[in-house]
């Protein structure tokens, strides 16, 4: 769509009937008015030549095409990209503000060194070689020493070439220790691999389904990828279809659910085995599916009418028995149900247990790889690398555990666990962290217990930030080699966040980098050629973008001319080689680890006499709560209800209010086990009494002044709670208590 | 000189935002922050003082725990018309004509050179759909790079509002006249806001063009300033008489009754009539 605005202005004003018709004088007299005032203070934004380019938004896993619109060699503003599977058209206020992320103050403008103490925030400027090689020594250092494997990587995303990147340097190196952040993704893989045998993305075809029963997934709150679960919302808008949702505290999703039912917290797991219990009881399952598909049904069958009869389920979720049978035999009886998990915007696991128990409510009612179901989405499979030179250090490093004990003999399926990091940084003795890179991720700022995270972080030697932003995280490392943003760099990214389709978009650059940045993948490369031996043997390429180029193919050129790839009806996964277990079937008990989809509670931190309340977070579209911060455009939406000045408030049943003698707006001192807050009272009926909810998002200390010093970080009021059986962070809140200020 | 004047067809540009699927997830806001050069503070939690052209309104329907229900209402200008077409609120009390109603498009437009700061307008607008601008707008070194040219940023002590993204109707109505034409396409003109929704929850057309998806949807009674005839649509305090050409729709009866002020105990919405 690229029309030479110059040529039609021109012709307009050539015209005369054009001119008299055309409202163009009333906008040329508006603006010759304004120059001729001339207010120096008030920019004139020059025109210029306008075009648009087609890109991908990276600021969170939902991966929209957007269209930017440039004038000359700006960019002034994005848009959604019109006919792309992910968004067609829509975009979220966070992929709107991009432009203020590119040109804004919270950039890193050039490699920086830090030169107080850790997060004093004094740096120096230094060059890109200089600070190439200060890293390539210090790992040559440890690799000499024969310890590659005390070397970390947390990235924000696990897949495409740039992740491959990360993890095929570390294993060339000798370090395991290659970390994703933590998401409802990690229950979901797992959850999967136990009950059908493949390591596989989570794929949920909300388009097709006719009843929707979310167990807490803010699925128009950021779950999954948001502006497709908007459009998705809206179609079961029309469609009438049913949703579902069960959770404390009525969020966005609740309220525009048909039903939303209030369920003790913590309690969603047994609410699915109550489910499950009636489904099995009545005969309401899919009896061909079961018989043909499922492995372990017999003895999963004596449990569930065992245990968890409406009557016990009632008493632990607070649902009163006959709305538990009434949604059993509604979800049973739709066509097309879709159970689904995951709470708020699903950045956080749930346990094991709880995901399986959901899961199994798929496979009864016979769901899985069908249209409207649930698929085990593989991941489109182009890249192919030759294979990794390992030297005899690689090796030996690649013989050690990881750090985080994933795949160990406790967590031997699980695949990432980050949070169990702080706590195997042992100060005592020889570090078993020597270095850490962080890219895409801001763990200072999203890390439960963030005060732990940090004093774990202050005992690893190095730091380094590959962050684009001045985050938390960033300013709390030794050293920050700036990537170029999203909109300045070439990147493949694979598909988004709960699709079933496979899509493949290309991020490319919109504008020159604005600052002396650089690619994350070339620093990789740098670094790698900078080691020499085997680990500069196992890059070949001279240039990211070259090997990207060749990663790709014929993609390439495909997606430099379209935008994005994308595998529109995409098939289910045949029946016969979409289970991979031993037994060839949906397991519903594995036989190999004996898991089994049950209700075990997770045991929050705190005691009840000490804190009376139940502290849970909240998510919200315009509030940012991953390794991107509210921009200020995003700043603006921000209700001031939950936000007023620097204070942020907490919601609370005004029942909860009388019994603690509180009154809306009143400040209050909110304590539990690992911190305490100011924070300001704000009634609502729409949350369940006893609890009380903060939204998280807020509470940064980096980016800019826009954000920074508003409100409170939710993570440093909460810790994990580790699930004895995945390792997950299965924590969905902490006990607490509020008290006059 | 192709076409006389003869064919002049009045518009009247319209939105219909359909709050059933309306999420409050504020991209509407932020679409309208960025296509119109609009400001931003390092406090923005006063919102008497914070400049939001489309603001979200979260609406609660007051009962207790477990029956709440929260609904979320854009509201941009309503571009009202009053009773008698251009008689909007605002309009009719600017002393300087830097407000104006178009009777082409139905757009009340704001002319901040000629805006002296008075702020009759904004008393007069009974939706606060304007803002004043209490300061100089600043932009952090750099990031004034970002603006577009085709909306003039404003100045300390003129009145701003939503314009129903009047530039895009000119770039469009440019476009079309470059063609050879000399009508716009339903899809030629649309707000940022209209565009960037990702429910789709708003649409925007041409109220007088019975064909364009607006008209279907709420079916505007012109024997009665425009009233809905869908019993699911109605206006913000329809009964100020202010004539708004955005239409809301829901399902849910509180949601349509928060719509305007009524007696506690006052009944239904009161249907209008349909005239054969
Ligand atoms: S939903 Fe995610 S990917 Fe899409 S525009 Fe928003 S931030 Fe970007
Ligand atoms: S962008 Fe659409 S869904 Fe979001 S708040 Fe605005 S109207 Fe509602
Ligand atoms: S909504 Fe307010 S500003 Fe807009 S036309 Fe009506 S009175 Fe004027």
């Amino acid at each position: 769509m690229k029309i030479g605005r110059r040529g039609f202005l021109s012709f307009v004003i050539g015209g005369a009937a054009g001119t008299a018709l055309s409202p163009l004088p009333w906008k040329l007299m508006d603006d010759s008015s304004i120059w001729t005032q001339m207010w120096p203070w008030t920019p004139v934004p020059e025109d210029g030549e306008a075009s648009y380019v087609n890109s991908v938004c990276t600021l969170c896993p939902g991966h929209c095409g957007i269209t930017v619109r440039k004038i000359d060699n700006r960019a002034v503003k994005i848009e959604g990209m019109k006919g792309h599977p992910v968004n067609n058209g829509g975009i979220c206020l966070l992929g709107l503000s991009g432009l203020q992320l590119l040109y804004g103050p919270m950039r890193v403008k050039t490699p920086l060194k830090r030169t107080g103490k850790r997060g004093q925030g004094q740096w120096e400027k230094i060059s890109w070689n200089d600070a190439v090689s200060e890293v390539v020594e210090k790992l040559r250092d440890i690799r000499s020493e024969g310890h590659p494997q005390t070397v970390g990587f947390i990235s924000g995303f696990d897949r495409g070439t740039v992740s491959r990147l990360f993890e095929r340097f570390l294993t060339a190196y000798g370090s395991p220790n290659f970390m994703r952040m933590p998401s409802v993704r990690d229950s979901y893989e797992l959850a999967q691999y136990l009950m059908q045998g493949v390591q596989a993305l989570p794929g949920f075809d909300f388009e097709n389904s006719d009843f929707v029963l979310s167990f807490g997934s803010g699925l128009i709150d950021g779950w999954g990828s948001p502006v497709r679960m908007s459009r998705v919302h809206s179609a079961w808008q029309s469609a009438g279809v049913k949703v579902i949702q069960i959770e404390p505290r009525l969020s966005n999703t609740a309220a525009k659910s048909d039903k939303w039912i209030p369920i003790n917290p913590g309690t969603e797991g047994a609410l699915a085995m109550g489910l499950a219990h009636v489904i099995v009881k009545e005969s309401l399952y899919d009896a061909d599916f079961i018989e043909n598909n499922v492995e372990g049904f017999f003895d999963w069958k004596n449990l569930v009418i065992d245990k968890y009869s409406p009557d016990t389920v009632a008493s632990i979720t607070g649902i009163d028995s006959r709305t538990i049978v009434v949604l059993a035999r509604g979800f049973a009886n739709a066509s097309k149900p879709l159970a689904v998990c995951g709470r708020g915007n699903g950045t956080t696991p749930v346990n094991i247990d709880e995901c399986m128990a959901v899961h199994a409510l798929n496979a009864l009612v016979g769901n899985i790889h069908k249209k409207g179901g649930v698929w085990a989405v593989s991941e489109p499979d182009y890249i192919n690398w030759p294979e990794i030179e390992m030297d005899a250090k690689a090796a030996a490093g690649m013989q050690h555990e990881r750090l985080d004990g994933a795949g160990s003999k406790t967590y031997p399926f699980t695949r990432y666990l980050l949070p169990r990091l702080p706590e195997t940084i042992d100060p005592g003795e020889k570090n078993p962290l020597q270095a850490l890179f962080v890219s895409g991720a801001n763990p200072l700022y999203t890390h439960p217990d963030t005060q732990a995270v940090r004093n774990a972080f202050d005992k690893i030697p190095l730091v380094v930030s590959f962050s684009s932003y001045m985050d938390e995280t960033a300013q709390n490392a030794d050293l920050i080699l700036p990537n170029h943003i999203y909109l300045e760099r070439y990147e493949e990214v694979p598909t988004p966040a709960g699709m079933i389709e496979p899509v493949i978009g290309l991020s490319r650059p919109v504008v020159e980098p604005q600052f002396n940045t650089r690619h994350v993948g070339d620093v990789i490369l740098q670094m790698a050629k900078g080691l020499g031996g085997s680990v500069a043997k196992t890059f070949p390429w001279d240039s990211y973008d070259s090997c990207l180029k060749e990663t790709l193919g014929d993609l390439w050129n495909y997606l430099i001319d379209k935008g994005f790839w994308s595998n529109t009806g995409a098939m289910p996964p045949f029946f016969g080689t979409s289970y991979e277990t031993a037994s060839g079937k949906f397991e519903l008990i594995n036989k190999d680890n004996g898991s089994i989809p049950q209700f075990k509670p997770v045991s929050i931190e705190g005691d009840e006499k000490d804190y009376p309340l139940l502290l849970i977070p909240y998510d919200s579209m315009r509030l940012a709560c991953g390794f991107i911060g509210d921009p200020p455009f995003v700043m603006k939406t921000v209700e001031d209800s939950i936000l007023k000045g620097k204070d942020v408030f907490v919601e609370l049943n005004p029942k909860t209010a009388r019994n603690q003698g509180l009154r809306e707006g009143q400040r209050v001192v909110l304590t539990t086990p690992k911190g305490k807050a100011e924070v300001k009272v704000h009634l609502f009926e729409g949350i369940m009494p006893g609890l009380v909810a903060l939204p998280r998002g807020l509470g940064h200390t980096g980016w800019d002044e826009y954000l920074a010093g508003k409100g409170i970080n939710f993570n440093t009021l909460i810790g994990p709670v580790e699930d004895p059986d995945s390792g997950l962070d299965a924590a969905w809140g902490i006990r607490a208590k509020l008290e006059k200020a | 000189m192709k076409e006389g004047r003869t064919h002049k067809r009045f518009q009247k540009f319209g939105m219909v935002i359909d709050l059933d699927k309306c999420t409050g997830c504020g991209s509407c806001m932020v679409a309208c922050m960025a296509e119109n050069n609009v400001p931003f503070r390092k406090d923005e939690s006063n919102k008497l003082l914070s400049i939001t052209w489309m603001r979200v309104y979260k609406l609660t329907n007051g009962m207790p725990f477990p029956e709440t229900d929260v609904c979320y209402l854009p509201r941009p200008c309503m571009q009202c018309a009053g009773q008698h077409e251009g008689h909007s609120p605002c309009v009719s009390v600017c002393p300087a004509i830097a407000t104006d109603y178009s009777m082409e498009s139905g757009i009340v437009s704001q002319i901040y050179t000629r805006c002296f700061g008075c702020r009759y307008c904004m008393a007069s607008c009974p939706y606060h759909a304007r803002y004043f601008n209490w300061w100089d707008p600043i932009w952090p070194d750099g990031m004034e790079k970002y603006l577009s040219p085709n909306v003039s940023p404003r100045m300390r002590g003129v009145v701003e509002k939503c314009s129903f993204c009047f530039h895009r109707y000119q770039r469009a109505k440019d476009r079309a006249y470059m063609e050879g034409r000399r009508e716009l396409q339903e899809d030629e003109y649309q707000t940022a806001c209209t565009q960037a929704c990702p429910a789709g929850a708003i649409t925007f057309g041409d109220l007088n063009n019975p064909k364009h998806a607006v008209s279907e949807m709420v079916e505007p009674d012109p024997k009665h300033s425009g009233r809905p005839k869908n019993p699911n649509a109605f206006r913000l305090l329809e009964r100020l008489g202010t004539n708004p050409k955005v239409y809301y729709l829901s399902s849910r009866e509180w949601v349509r009754r928060a719509g305007d002020n009524y007696l506690k105990n006052e009944k239904k919405v009161k249907k209008p009539v349909h005239h054969g």
